[in-house]
């Protein structure tokens, strides 16, 4: 566990004055990261970004009655000129039309549903098989440890990209897969970071003690060991959620992952690959969506991960996209 | 020394068994009807059957297995579906582009990710390891293929418009036939690769630098009257570089195996493009194949980075 679990006392100030001092305040740990996240500007401002984020994919349907266009929607007369070219951004189609006369907009603002649906619960999927596999290997140790080691590094070693294109060939494409494919090369990650953690504590006398009071393995596990690993895996699940979102990006650019028309950022900013010399809000705003959305949960991970830790400066992630 | 590299080398097949038996369950015992495919739409019952007997198709599953693992071993990775062509030789054409791509971004990213790494650490918390860190952090949380296409409309297309016709879009033009035109041609590839990397790497570098600057024998190496360069680079550097030669290990492996993305966006005739394209077309084999290659150039890439360790960093050496 990174964080103490001791109370840490407000300084008590002597003014002179008729102020009665105050009086010394306990804090839980969890509430020090709070308190430290609530000082951290650069914290709020991401978390706000993600909220509003998180409040528009929500909100999409809505947002599409008030614009009055949904997303598939094709706007022959008006969203394409003459030539049946994209029209620009304008009071009627905010970030301008697609090829085939669709509000970009819209397609963005359904767009993020995807992104997050696949960012969180690949990520939350991952965790979940992370943390139960880390923890058995680093409770159990011995033979079991090796053999589940050995498993994380093997998932560790694949080329990733190539191996998922691969398996998403057989099974064929869909978000479903996608989120699958996302979990399987994710959860190795977290796996080992818990691994770690759980070896140590493990050997604290407090697990000692509670085995001797008879309780079992999966007591220990995720009653005990599991509350001290937990910073961690908050860390690294707002740090995976960004590295998931663009997996599932990638893998819709490549028209692997969920298929139009439903719209992705991904197969947005695909089909926009042969329109870009006419229409660069078709790049311009779809990519903006992501990269926003990528980049304020990677500055929300960085700060939780501070707040849980003050002192360590900076641990990292490979880039989701390394070997792209 | 030896011991640790038999270790390591059986890992390593240990993958690739791992790798091949994926890919092989995958494909041939999926419900995919590979002789079907092969045959045709219009085949007759007779002519899948033959091709299934000629592909061995009609033998129990463990015996394909086994020929199946037989054959990787010798190295072949048999026949593509779609045109007959041999596995190796589509390898050995589409190899040098996606090398040329993944050597030169290598380059480019090492130099800027170390170098804005160690530039950050010398200064922490001043505006240069701001901008740095912010720069990092940017494009650490940009998509390869997004880069790749906003490259493309402002660097290529707008400069296009405005006279200025340097980058073009896309191809590749093989290095014997001119070095200027194969660069030119490589180079927003190239930056596309190496900016979205080097972010890893400029964090890496600027956390471990930031622990090492801190150690003991730093203290003893400045003590000594060494000047502030030679402390950096040579004392602290060294075994600073330690987790970005991991990174850089798996960076560059997995590129060698198909610079997916990238080729994609930039119309490069590499592995990851055949690679993409094999899976439009159906061509079991060919995919197996990248599969499998790519494996091994990770497995490859992680076994030399190990070796290194030793080289740079005296330390690993007395303990191993």
């Amino acid at each position: 566990m990174t964080v103490p679990p001791v109370a840490e006392s407000v300084p008590v100030r002597t003014e002179s004055g008729s102020n009665p001092p105050r009086a010394i305040q306990g804090r839980t740990p969890w509430a020090l990261v709070f308190e430290r996240l609530r000082h951290d500007r650069t914290a709020v401002v991401s978390a706000v970004v993600v909220a509003v984020i998180v409040l528009v994919a929500l909100g999409a349907p809505l947002i599409a009655q008030i614009v009055g266009h949904t997303p598939d929607a094709q706007f022959r007369e008006t969203g394409l000129s003459a030539a049946g070219i994209p029209v620009g951004p304008s009071r009627a189609f905010l970030f301008g039309t697609d090829d085939l006369g669709r509000d970009v907009f819209i397609r963005v603002v359904y767009g993020t549903r995807i992104s997050l649906l696949a960012g969180v619960v690949a990520s939350v999927l991952a965790v979940m098989v992370g943390v139960v596999i880390g923890l058995a290997s680093g409770y159990f140790g011995g033979h079991t440890d090796t053999a589940l080691s050995r498993l994380m590094d093997v998932v560790l070693s694949l080329p990733y990209l190539v191996f998922a294109i691969a398996l998403v060939s057989v099974v064929g494409p869909s978000l479903g897969i996608s989120i699958a494919v996302i979990a399987f090369f994710s959860w190795a990650s977290v796996g080992r970071v818990v691994r770690g953690q759980a070896l140590s504590i493990t050997q604290k006398e407090y697990v000692e003690a509670a085995r001797s009071l008879g309780a079992g393995d999966a007591h220990i596990m995720f009653i005990e060991i599991l509350p001290n690993v937990l910073a961690a895996v908050i860390v690294y699940t707002t740090l995976l959620i960004p590295a998931a979102i663009t997996f599932e990006a990638t893998l819709s650019f490549l028209g692997l992952g969920v298929v139009p028309p439903t719209p992705t950022w991904g197969n947005m900013l695909s089909e926009s690959m042969a329109y870009y010399k006419v229409a660069w809000w078709f790049v311009v705003f779809p990519g903006a969506a992501l990269l926003l959305t990528t980049l304020a949960f990677n500055l929300l991970g960085d700060s939780v991960r501070d707040a849980f830790d003050p002192r360590h400066d900076q641990t990292f992630a490979a880039h989701p996209d390394a070997g792209a | 020394m030896i011991r640790f590299l038999a270790r390591r080398i059986g890992f390593a097949l240990l993958v690739l068994w791992v790798v091949a038996t994926a890919v092989f369950l995958m494909y041939f015992v999926a419900p995919h009807n590979v002789a079907r495919l092969i045959a045709g739409r219009q085949a007759t019952a007779e002519t899948v059957a033959l091709v299934r007997h000629r592909l061995g198709l009609d033998l129990p599953v463990p015996v394909q297995y086994g020929r199946f693992l037989l054959r990787l071993a010798h190295g072949d990775l048999g026949y593509s579906f779609v045109n007959s062509e041999s596995i190796g030789a589509i390898i050995r054409r589409d190899l040098p582009v996606t090398a040329s791509l993944a050597l030169g971004g290598a380059v480019l990213w090492l130099v800027i990710g170390v170098g804005a790494g160690v530039l950050a650490a010398k200064r922490p918390r001043s505006a240069l390891d701001r901008v740095t860190t912010g720069l990092s952090l940017f494009f650490y949380s940009m998509p390869t293929f997004l880069l790749g296409e906003l490259f493309l409309l402002f660097l290529f297309f707008r400069l296009y418009m405005a006279g200025i016709r340097f980058f073009p879009p896309s191809g590749y033009v093989p290095l014997s036939a001119s070095v200027g035109e194969w660069a030119r041609h490589l180079i927003l590839p190239w930056l596309t690769i190496a900016l979205v990397t080097a972010a890893t790497y400029s964090r890496l570098v600027r956390g471990s630098m930031l622990d090492v600057l801190g150690e003991d024998y730093i203290k003893t190496a400045r003590s000594k009257g060494l000047s502030e360069r030679r402390v950096t680079y040579r004392h602290a550097l060294r075994s600073a570089l330690t987790p970005a030669l991991t990174q850089f290990g798996i960076d560059l492996g997995t590129l060698l195996g198909g610079a997916i993305v990238t080729e994609q966006v930039f119309g490069l005739p590499g592995l990851g493009r055949e690679a993409v394209l094999a899976i439009t077309t159906e061509d079991l084999p060919l995919i197996i194949g990248i599969v499998i290659l790519a494996s091994a150039f990770v497995v490859v890439a992680n076994i030399v980075v190990d070796m290194l360790y030793a080289v740079l960093d005296p330390r690993v050496r007395v303990e191993s």
